[in-house]
């Protein structure tokens, strides 16, 4: 297998580097996931918080990443405080805080010939790189993001300059254990304190837009099916939705205009990884196109088509 | 291209002209299989595809790296692409027209005389062999990794240097020039490069074990559009009535060729 061939820890993937930013020395380097078999790339956005953890103040990094946790990571010196899943994980058992290490989970290995089931969360993540919105009123960090799982199969057949060669085929589909209904994605709202789930609001596909917390405890984020949503930060409450013209993967902003209203924008029009089958027309009998979303997002097509308009809403 | 097949079919004599085009994409600068010269395998299978058709051929030049195929027959840019190995899920395919094997490649000086990958003077050899990147295999990299020797490889990327003609006469020009002792290259790349070599190189196809996962050995089929199943019919005429001419082809260039044997040809590629 490729993953047999980079021994090790493969530094410096899936981490975070801190320098210096007069000298640009490095200070220090965490690693989410050494030795990453699963495409959980370590490039999700950093959170930085000042909180309260343990009745001291700690200057921390949030992140919200690939490989199921949610990172307390104390920004000074990289020591992890704590890493606590916020979807179902099987590709790991847990991160030693002592040592920081993501323990891996060897049953959930890739093989030749073999096929693996069930491994979660899926390569895109338990969140991509949607960003996440904290809010210093609620204390919540608001996560979008997916309850995906996937098949890995070996051996499908491709083709680079004229040399065939063989490649690990995945399957993504929705979590049938956590939450199993059905559900491909949620907007979590997460106490990074409290580790824990405040309150948690199920969509139909994988949420792929940002999220955005406003001073008036609203948090808006959008659907690839085109809904712009607007629920209450404190419990989640649905407030004001609208339907856009396409799927949204785009990151809602809100800002004051020169009139002195407020505005709130998002972008609408389906496309990025999960959005493939509709922005690239794939095939949606080829579960395995799209890198393995299409089997995720096989419905997708009859909820969205292509789109690209930019919504700009006022607040009365 | 409807009209021309039918034409074809019963036999007429369709001239070329200018509505009657087959597209084919193929890579500038990929020889043995293509360059914008013209001096490769397929850019002459692709003529004599054309000529059989009564087509006139028209060509869009892409490397064939990296989203080749979503650029090309994926986009509807174009209406054929010459190889395709068979099970190839992005295209619909033909029959195959050749199976080849990847291949050991040493001074024929050396006398290494390896056709296996559990032979020992593996262990105490330099081995090139060419890698894909993007977290995928070539299957004599994976045999030899699973065999503990990827402390003796010399990787050589299949995306090669495109700035310099022929990126894959690299890993054949390692094993003259003794960077390495003995290259693991597809067949048709390293017959072709290795033919003509001078100290003599020696080619030999790899024994099959019977514990391999990974194939060594593909077919290779002509790849059109999804639901072009009347331009794969007629190519698949073609193959078979001009049979004797292809292998010839394959043979000028040094294609080491295994049988197609039936189950082969009996495959479709069920799309």
């Amino acid at each position: 297998m490729e993953c047999d061939y980079r021994t090790g820890d493969n530094k410096f993937t899936s981490g975070i580097f801190a320098r210096s930013p007069k000298t640009g020395a490095a200070r220090w380097f965490y690693q989410f996931s050494p030795h990453d078999l699963w495409d959980h790339d370590g490039i999700n956005e950093n959170v930085l918080l000042d909180l309260k953890l343990d009745g001291s103040d700690r200057k921390v990094l949030v992140q919200v990443q690939r490989n199921g946790y949610v990172y307390v990571v104390d920004r000074t010196n990289g020591e992890v405080l704590s890493a606590t899943p916020f979807v179902r994980i099987t590709s790991s058992k847990g991160v030693d805080l002592k040592t920081g290490q993501l323990i891996r989970n060897d049953e959930k290995k890739p093989q030749l010939g073999k096929v693996l089931r069930d491994v979660a969360p899926s390569s895109p993540g338990g969140k991509d790189w949607c960003p996440t919105a904290y809010s210093p009123r609620t204390g919540l960090l608001y996560i979008p993001h997916m309850t995906l799982v996937m098949d890995t199969e070996p051996l499908e057949v491709n083709y680079i300059a004229g040399t065939p060669y063989v490649g690990v085929e995945s399957k993504f589909y929705a979590d049938p254990v956590d939450p199993g209904d059905g559900s491909r994605g949620a907007l979590t709202a997460w106490n990074p304190i409290e580790k824990k789930q405040a309150w948690r609001i199920k969509e139909r596909f994988p949420v792929w837009s940002g999220a955005v917390a406003t001073a008036g405890d609203v948090v808006f984020y959008g659907t690839m099916e085109g809904w712009f949503k607007a629920v209450d930060a404190k419990s989640g409450a649905e407030l004001w939705k609208f339907k856009t013209s396409s799927g949204i993967i785009g990151q809602p902003v809100t800002y004051r205009g020169p009139d002195g209203k407020q505005y709130v924008a998002i972008l609408s029009g389906v496309g990025g990884w999960a959005g493939k089958i509709v922005s690239q027309d794939l095939d949606r009998r080829d579960p395995t196109a799209g890198k393995g979303f299409v089997n995720a997002m096989k419905d997708l097509p009859q909820y969205t088509t292509k789109g690209g308009t930019l919504y700009v809403f006022a607040l009365p | 291209m409807f009209v021309a097949s039918m034409a074809a079919r019963v036999g007429l004599a369709v001239p070329a002209d200018a509505n009657r085009v087959l597209t084919v994409a193929a890579d500038p600068n990929n020889l043995p299989f293509s360059n914008d010269r013209e001096e490769g395998f397929e850019n002459k299978l692709a003529r004599l595809f054309a000529r059989e058709l009564h087509l006139e051929l028209r060509t869009i030049w892409q490397s064939q790296r990296r989203g080749f195929f979503s650029d090309t027959l994926g986009s509807d840019r174009c209406d054929v692409v010459m190889g395709v190995p068979a099970g190839f899920k992005q295209c619909l395919t033909t029959a195959p027209y050749y199976r080849s094997t990847f291949v050991f490649v040493s001074r024929e000086v050396d006398q290494l005389n390896i056709n296996s990958f559990d032979d020992p003077t593996l262990r105490r050899v330099k081995i090139g062999v060419n890698t894909t990147g993007d977290g995928q295999m070539t299957p004599p990299a994976n045999a030899l990794i699973e065999r503990g020797l990827s402390q003796n490889l010399v990787s050589f990327s299949l995306y090669g240097d495109i700035r310099r003609q022929n990126p894959l006469a690299e890993i054949i020009r390692a094993v003259s020039d003794k960077k390495v002792d003995v290259a693991v290259a597809w067949g048709p790349l390293a017959g072709y490069f290795a033919a003509g070599e001078s100290p003599p190189l020696k080619v030999t196809p790899i024994a099959v074990s019977s514990d391999s996962i990974l194939p060594l050995s593909f077919a290779i089929c002509v790849g059109v559009r999804k639901g072009e199943d009347l331009l794969r019919d007629d190519i698949n005429r073609v193959l078979t009535t001009q049979q004797e001419r292809i292998h010839q082809l394959l043979d000028d260039f040094h294609i080491p060729q295994l049988p197609l044997d039936d189950a082969l040809h009996t495959q479709e590629s069920g799309q």
